[in-house]
């Protein structure tokens, strides 16, 4: 039997344009992308391929010199066109115009009963030299996980809490079965429990239920009860030295694929979303697209912001960038660059917030349809209210505490107000309602840092 | 409202970095961010969209839950005026002669702590903060009707500079920085800021015969000096029924101006803890401590004041006015949530005991406030260790 765990403590962000559940036949991108960045924890990316190479669907383009096993590989077949550096020569892009009919490489296949019978050595390999591995990421810290290391137990979130998520189960729709295997698969690589975290307040889809060799439990509550740091707090709690793994569902059946058919697959379903998103609803496509062809004729307004991902962790990429590695999400709004005659201070129905400040009434009415544009809406200052981080983090941590600790460079105080449990999303909801608008997950990825390298 | 904007693009060149007046650029900013909300947009990463409260709708909040407690001072400053001159007088008159004396106040604090605030701004380049819009209303509501406006200035400069900005401006203080400005007062020249006399604005009129302008507090204090029964003392009162329980809730008796009605300060309190910009345990703990060190004083029992019932502590003198809005100052007060019980019960204690033990500060609130403020950071000192002992606790299990 599986247990419920409720939250009262969290906010669900109502922002109008979630997608609706059917899938829009779309002409593929041109181009598609692999960002070093989307990976935590890479030290220094060695490259593979030069501009001109042809490539399959999983070939190997760059690797980390840190774990020089774990290969990061091409989403799909075609030339690669561009190599973006940075500053200092920092990899920024791989770009690959795709051929229209994918190629795969072919990596060994096995069937359900071979994969019983094989050792973890043997898995962690295959997961690593086929571009799978880098969607394990390590808590705390959230970085790449370590093929060396072993976790005392993995955690997979079921549900997407975040504002406009798309549903999970409509993403693996028809997948069940590759994401069993890919649970199988799990089990080798830990010693610990699967755990598999599903969403008490709705119905739930009937292959997650049919799941074994994983401990279902269930929780209930606004966001960010979906977010796995969260459930990891109420199950397995980590503590100095502990590590624990975590994965995304996607990123499981993708797994499953890849030792049923032998192939990377990195085909996904991507929700359009946003107020800004004429018809709301999901795409296939390939990890890394590029955003134009995906959202062709179905963006209202020109001033808008592409946000790959959500509105709380996504990353503004502009109107022609590319998809994160994680996402599943694209969000477009209204970019908030104008100014409001006395907006600070005039009510409205219509501005969302958490706080119930004078003039904010949006919270008479609680719709899920708003429009919420860029704006910050004030200025940074010093932190001066208090007791309100602590209502949007339905942990034991106390995060202003925690926050100052960072700001001070306190090692003792942030490894012992429990920095090891959060990363950056489980705290973008104190940034969100932060009144004095600081950039609370770039303060928690600093202290993260600092704490990494000490 | 383009009038106004393009107002501001006329003064912005003069401003900008590199400009002759290069140095007012922060005060620009914080007058434009005044009439206009700034278009200012989120981060490549982290979130993109921002709560749409910010700190200067929260500090207009405060001010809102202020306003009760304003405008009945004005009417009861006009009403306390013409009671202790013995002229019938309408509503709207006590409101007038109130308002006439009150308005100069506000005015006076208001333009000397943003004065005091801008030279800060341009000095040190830190953006125009909102702090002051609420503690420039909060001055004038601790003052008496009679205060020579010089003092308000003197207070206001002294509070700003020292209790805020030397530690680096809102947010950062250890006081309340209002009841600094006032503590400031009340020892630098006590005699327009305490006493008997101060109270009742009475102008160029001469008061009725058997006027006393002293506050219950004084007669409590009275008693305990000479023996006498309290009780029977206030039963006395020129004015019959001025100090009757239900009298002093509705606050029409003399005082400071605006802390006087208990039930202007609920309005307050609801106000603050409906939006939660307030803290209601803070509000509680201090009524809650207030009362609780009372019983004590009742079961002690030594002199006439101390068998005061109770509940007569809970509607006397500043300590709703404290509770509501000094207390409660989220930059000053206890942080953590256990913190702020401890912290708001010992303010409550704290008051009585000044109150009824030190005959010479008869009201025990401001500086009941402002030695909890300097502990706050302790009491979340230890709340905060506890926490991480708890924590540690469940790592070695």
């Amino acid at each position: 039997m599986s247990q419920i765990i409720q939250f009262s403590k969290g906010f669900d962000i109502g922002i109008s344009g979630t997608a609706n559940q059917k899938v829009h036949q779309i002409d593929q991108p041109d181009t598609f992308a692999v960002k070093p960045s989307d990976f935590r924890g890479i030290v220094q990316p060695k490259i593979l391929v030069s501009v001109g190479d042809n490539v399959k669907a999983g070939t190997p383009l760059f690797f980390d010199k840190a774990m020089e096993k774990v290969l990061f590989v091409s989403p799909v077949s075609g030339e690669i066109t561009e190599i973006i550096r940075g500053a200092r020569r920092k990899l920024l892009e791989i770009r690959i115009l795709a051929d229209k009919e994918i190629e795969f490489k072919q990596f060994k296949q096995f069937s359900k009963s071979d994969i019983a019978n094989c050792s973890r050595k043997e898995i962690v390999e295959i997961i690593a030299e086929s571009g799978i591995w880098p969607s394990i990421i390590q808590r705390p810290f959230g970085v790449l996980a370590n093929p060396t290391e072993e976790p005392s137990s993995i955690h997979i979130s079921g549900f997407d809490s975040h504002p406009g998520a798309p549903d999970i189960a409509f993403l693996l729709k028809e997948q069940g079965e590759e994401f069993q295997v890919g649970l199988n698969i799990l089990n080798k690589l830990s010693k610990g429990i699967v755990h598999l975290n599903l969403n008490a307040d709705e119905e739930i889809a009937s292959f997650f239920i049919k799941t074994q060799n994983v401990k279902i439990s269930k929780f209930s509550g606004p966001h960010p009860a979906g977010n796995v740091g969260v459930q990891i707090h109420h199950l397995t709690p980590i503590n100095k030295r502990d590590i624990v793994w975590t994965i995304d569902p996607v990123s499981v059946a993708r797994m499953g694929k890849l030792f049923l058919n032998g192939q990377y697959d990195a085909s996904k379903l991507v929700a359009l979303t946003g107020s800004s998103v004429v018809e709301p609803r999901y795409v296939k496509t390939y990890a890394g697209a590029c955003l134009n062809k995906l959202l062709v004729g179905n963006v209202a307004g020109n001033n808008n912001r592409f946000i790959s991902g959500n509105v709380l962790t996504g990353e503004n990429v502009g109107e022609n960038g590319y998809l994160g590695h994680f996402h599943n999400q694209v969000s477009v709004i209204p970019e908030g660059d104008t100014e409001e005659f006395l907006g600070w201070m005039l009510p409205s129905f219509k501005k969302v917030s958490f706080h119930k400040a004078f003039g904010l009434l949006s919270f008479l009415f609680s719709s899920k349809e708003n429009i919420i544009d860029t704006n910050t809406n004030g200025e940074q200052r010093n932190f001066a209210i208090t007791g309100a981080f602590e209502k949007v983090l339905p942990m034991d941590i106390m995060p202003t505490y925690l926050f100052k600790a960072i700001i001070a460079n306190d090692y003792d105080a942030m490894e012992a107000l429990g920095i090891f449990e959060l990363i950056e999303e489980d705290v973008a909801l104190c940034e969100y309602i932060d009144v004095s608008k600081n950039d609370i997950q770039a303060i928690l990825r600093k202290g993260i840092e600092l704490i990494r390298n000490s | 409202m383009k009038l106004i904007q393009n107002l501001f693009d006329r003064i912005k060149p003069h401003v900008e970095k590199g400009a002759k007046y290069e140095k007012f650029h922060t005060l620009y900013e914080g007058h434009r961010t005044i009439f206009f909300k700034p278009a200012l947009t989120t981060g490549k990463t982290g979130v993109q969209v921002k709560d749409a409260a910010d700190l200067k709708r929260l500090m207009f909040t405060v001010i809102v839950a202020l306003i009760p407690c304003l405008l009945f001072g004005m009417w009861n400053v006009g009403h306390q005026h013409f009671l202790a001159t013995g002229i019938d007088a309408s509503n709207w008159d006590k409101f007038l002669v109130g308002s006439i004396q009150v308005m100069p106040i506000l005015i006076v604090s208001y333009a000397v702590g943003l004065g005091v605030e801008f030279t800060f701004c341009v000095i040190r380049n830190h953006p125009v903060e909102e702090g002051f819009l609420v503690t420039g209303i909060l001055i004038p509501l601790v003052m008496p009707a009679t205060i020579p406006l010089w003092q308000v200035a003197m207070a206001t400069i002294f509070g700003v500079i020292v209790a805020k900005e030397v530690f680096g401006g809102t947010g950062m203080n250890i006081l309340n920085v209002a009841l600094t400005s006032r503590a400031f007062l009340y020892f630098a020249y006590p005699s327009q800021i305490s006493g008997d006399t101060v109270w009742t604005y009475l102008g160029d009129r001469t008061a009725v015969d058997g006027f006393s302008g002293a506050t219950i507090l004084s007669y409590g204090a009275a008693a305990a000096a000479n023996g006498t029964d309290m009780m029977d003392d206030i039963g006395g009162h020129w004015y019959s029924g001025m100090f009757d329980f239900w009298n002093l809730f509705l606050g029409i008796i003399p005082g400071s101006i605006g802390e006087t009605s208990v039930l202007m300060c609920l309005i307050g309190a609801a106000i603050l803890i409906f939006t939660g910009v307030g803290s209601w345990k803070i509000i509680v703990s201090v009524f809650g401590g207030a009362w609780f060190m009372g019983l004590i004083y009742n079961f002690v029992g030594a002199n006439s004041f101390m068998l005061m019932p109770a509940h007569y502590h809970l509607v006397i003198g500043g300590l709703a006015f404290g509770a509501v809005f000094m207390a409660t100052d989220p930059v000053s007060a206890a942080q953590t949530e256990t913190g702020k019980w401890i912290y708001g019960f010992m303010i409550g204690v704290l008051t009585i005991i000044i109150r009824i033990s030190n005959p010479a500060y008869p009201e025990g609130i401001m500086l009941a406030i402002l030695f909890m403020n300097v502990f706050a950071p302790l009491i979340d000192y230890y709340v905060v260790d506890a926490h991480k002992k708890r924590r540690l606790k469940r790592a070695t299990i």
